[in-house]
């Protein structure tokens, strides 16, 4: 027995893998230029906690939508229609509460009904008909923003102050909205890394053959993983709502959740093509596009340029990923 | 009890359109033995494999496991019967632990959670049977291991499934010495484990090392059984033993033959080593080997597409380096890839389209696409005729056609660069054997008018048969030549480097 053991050289213990650090390699590479541009255009007062928390709140709803993002994207799928999910939950959920703080618990509910009916008919579409997922997402997008522009057209119904709390409140200090979304990653990151619907989920996007031969059931898994993603896209909107205190049919598109939300998923080391990447990674992509903005803000750039590199940074990362690691990213 | 079958077929027979591909087959596999399934390219012995494992349903014949008859739907039901089948194309998920993919749809769970202790715990358990698998870190990502270490995550993976029958694929095709020897080790320890090994090779080193019972496949029929480990030129006389007809064009006479149109002296790079031959004008040379034997590497470096690092290489007396398969083409290199639909053609485009590809390729970035440099859609026609490309029309998706006639479509377009070089590579594969001949005579006719013809095939007969002269390949080397028509046990024993074995 002895013997065995000492034949068995052991595994080593550390082994540095480019593809699955970069993403926080990045987030480091922007921390640094936002200290630089702080320090450097003498704007330090930007350097404190409260600063840093204002940062990240600015961008709740993008990492929220972008966790559902990442499961299906892990299932080699991608959903277009989270942004018209949205702009309809801001709607749905307002008009419902419309200032009575009783029935802030129903319109909850409601709006989660909606994102889990949506996430449904995108999974089923794309697994049972057989629709690419870029355009079967597309086309229930156009639907829900056409049933959406058929009822209203600007602010609709009213958030009470109650439900208000979810954008503004504070818990010891903290921006609740902040708890919340890293509790939810939390969450997410433990369904995905241990449970076995999480490591169907990488199976899937990884080999879908390989899975289907193991037993797995794939379609079920893929109807799974666009629940959850028009879940996230659901309370996204709700928080959405609340920080707007009303509803607004055009908030989403706004925001460009749908792309934006993709754009970070792939910046956190996701491969599009399915069955790598995971949740921190989608945090750190979160980060690093909030950071770039922040930087944007200290260095006074004009807001069309902002938009220029943005789109630039975005296919540098992701080109960067590729050279170095050598494989397939996205 | 041990003598029962695990696993038996019984008269297998399976048909595809136009192709008989197994006829009353019958095969049989016991507890705790190994049983090599041998045979050339085509034989059947992945038909009968895929019929094994459910991804087929026979025509004709049952499969019984365990003394009773079972009719597999899917591969899924295969496995659950206890049927793992190892290809060459291994199914493991690369970005995942090993643990992950031995226990992949079928993880221990606890409390809603994974238990990947457990899980750990097992996997190191199956993997300590193996000399192979002790050195594995069950969380280890596949993609980091070796390729003989990702066989062997395989073999785990079917163990830990309870597989009481094995079938393995040609394992040793992508490994080295040390590792195939390690493979042997493990195969001993699969029939100690008493697992019934279905082996499936034409390495002839291989069934003496490790058969217990050898069963020679050809052309779809049982060619030889053998209930104890025979002679190896016993089996090799029973898987090449066939006439060769007049089924081939003649060989080239002494004046048909030109000048030197290519030559390579010292090629190599990872794959190849040191690879120096002279292809003349008017000549089509063979390139006989195993698979991974380098015969296609080689073609990949002349046509540019993974170049040589070193050495020379000399195109009709001017020394060339092609570092893009577009500099070869232009300076008179066609290559016709094995893989026909995935490399060779645009499916859902007319076949004249299919025929145009390389020459609008080429062609002038405004000019027409109905005229190029090289030809025009008429000439294209003319060039379709005259390969006899069978078709409806020309405007007809090339997918409908017969592979015999997409096969003839490729041709035409590289007919219309009038290249030096023409390299094939399994000219032949997936083509039935009415067609097959016109493919010798047409690369037979190619050559007659000075060009060089370089053919690349896993079906010997055919080397010998439409080829002027053959070099045989072994470990990305070029280890012998042979005249035309030499014996294909000569070949085969070069190829499988059984040199000094008996015969």
């Amino acid at each position: 027995m002895s013997e065995i053991a000492a034949e068995r050289p052991k595994s080593p213990a550390f082994r540095f893998r480019f593809d699955r650090w970069a993403p926080a390699l990045l987030l480091l590479a922007a921390v640094g230029i936002y200290l630089a541009a702080c320090i450097v255009t003498g704007q330090t007062q930007y350097l404190n906690w409260d600063n840093l928390l204002a940062v990240l709140g600015r961008s709740i709803a993008l990492g929220v939508t972008a966790i559902g993002q990442t499961f299906v994207i892990l299932v080699a799928s991608i959903d277009l229609s989270v942004a018209s999910l949205i702009s309809a939950t801001t709607v749905l959920a307002s008009v419902i509460m419309n200032g009575d703080p009783a029935m802030i618990l129903p319109a909850i509910a409601a709006s989660l009904a909606l994102g889990a009916f949506v996430g449904a008919i995108n999974g089923l579409i794309i697994t049972r008909l057989d629709v690419n997922p870029l355009i079967a997402t597309l086309g229930v997008s156009l639907v829900i923003q056409g049933c959406l522009s058929a009822f209203v057209s600007n602010f609709a119904g009213a958030v009470p102050v109650e439900f208000q709390f979810f954008a503004y409140g504070n818990v010891a200090g903290i921006p609740f909205a902040i708890l919340f979304f890293f509790g939810l990653a939390m969450v997410a990151s433990v369904v995905l890394r241990l449970t076995r619907f999480g490591s169907n989920v990488y199976a899937v996007g990884g080999n879908a053959d390989a899975a289907r031969f193991a037993g797995i059931p794939t379609g079920r898994i893929v109807v799974i993983a666009h629940i959850i993603c028009s879940l996230c896209a659901t309370v996204a909107g709700l928080y959405l709502a609340s920080r707007l205190r009303s509803g607004a049919p055009w908030i989403g598109a706004n925001g460009v959740y749908d792309l934006e939300s993709i754009a970070v998923v792939v910046i956190g080391g996701t491969i599009l093509a399915g069955g790598r990447g995971g949740i921190w990674g989608t945090v750190v992509g979160v980060m690093i596009f909030s950071l770039i903005d922040s930087i944007f803000n200290v260095l006074g750039v004009d807001a069309f340029v902002k938009q220029v590199l943005r789109g630039i940074i975005i296919v540098a990362a992701v080109a960067f990923y590729a050279v170095r690691s050598k494989r397939i990213v996205a | 009890m041990t003598d029962a079958p695990v696993i038996e077929m019984k008269g297998i027979g399976k048909r595809f359109p136009g192709v008989v591909a197994l006829e009353d087959v019958s095969f049989a596999c016991r507890r705790g033995e190994v049983h090599a399934l041998v045979g050339e390219n085509g034989a059947g012995k992945s038909t009968l494999i895929k019929i094994l494992s459910g991804v087929y349903r026979p025509d004709d014949g049952e499969v019984w496991i365990d003394g009773r008859p079972v009719a597999f739907r899917h591969p899924v039901e295969a496995i659950a019967a206890g049927i793992s089948v190892i290809y060459q194309e291994f199914s493991l998920l690369p970005e995942r632990t090993v643990t992950q993919n031995i226990f992949l749809g079928r993880e221990i769970t606890r409390n809603w959670m994974l238990d990947s202790a457990a899980m750990c715990a097992q996997t190191r358990r199956v993997l300590d049977m193996f000399g192979a698998g002790r050195r594995i870190d069950p969380d280890a990502l596949v993609a980091d291991l070796d390729v003989a270490s990702q066989q062997m995550v395989e073999i785990a993976k079917a163990i830990s499934l309870d597989a009481k029958v094995l079938v393995m694929d040609e394992p040793t095709a992508a490994l080295n010495e040390a590792e195939c020897r390690e493979l042997f080790e493990t195969v001993d320890a699969l029939r100690a484990h008493g697992t019934a090994v279905i082996y499936i090779t034409h390495r002839m080193r291989e069934v003496t090392r490790l058969a217990d019972r050898v069963t020679v496949l050809k052309d779809g029929e049982i060619a030889a059984r053998f209930e104890t480990l025979p002679e190896p030129s016993a089996i090799v006389h029973a898987m090449v033993g066939r006439d060769i007809s007049d089924f081939y064009a003649p060989f080239a006479t002494a004046d048909e033959l030109g000048k030197p149109v290519l030559s390579v002296l010292g090629g190599s790079n990872d794959a190849l080593h040191d690879i120096a031959f002279e292809l003349r004008a008017g000549e089509i040379l063979g390139f006989a080997g195993i698979q991974g034997a380098g015969r296609v590497a080689l073609a990949m470096a002349i046509f540019g597409a993974r170049p040589f690092e070193s050495g020379t290489m000399t195109l009709a007396g001017d020394s060339v380096r092609f570092t893009h398969p577009r500099q070869a083409i232009r300076a008179g290199i066609g290559l016709l890839p094995g893989d026909r639909k995935g490399e060779g053609l645009v499916l859902m485009q007319s076949v004249r389209d299919n025929g145009m590809l390389t020459p609008r390729a080429f062609g002038n970035l405004f000019s027409s696409h109905r005229k190029t440099a090289f030809t025009d859609l008429a000439g294209m026609d003319r060039l379709l005729d005259q390969m006899e490309v069978k078709a409806a029309s020309y405007d007809q998706d090339i997918r409908f056609l017969s592979g015999g006639n997409q096969q003839k479509a490729i041709v035409a377009r590289w007919l219309a660069l009038k290249p030096k070089v023409l390299i094939f590579i399994e000219p032949t594969r997936g083509i039935d054997v009415n067609a097959k001949s016109g493919i010798y005579r047409l690369m037979r006719d190619l050559a007659k008018e000075g060009a060089g013809i370089i053919m690349i095939s896993s079906d010997l007969p055919e080397i010998i048969g439409a080829a002027d002269r053959i070099l045989a390949m072994r470990g990305g080397r070029i280890v012998a030549e042979h005249p035309s028509g030499a014996s294909e046990t000569a070949i085969m024993l070069d190829a499988t480097g059984e040199q000094e074995a008996a015969v």
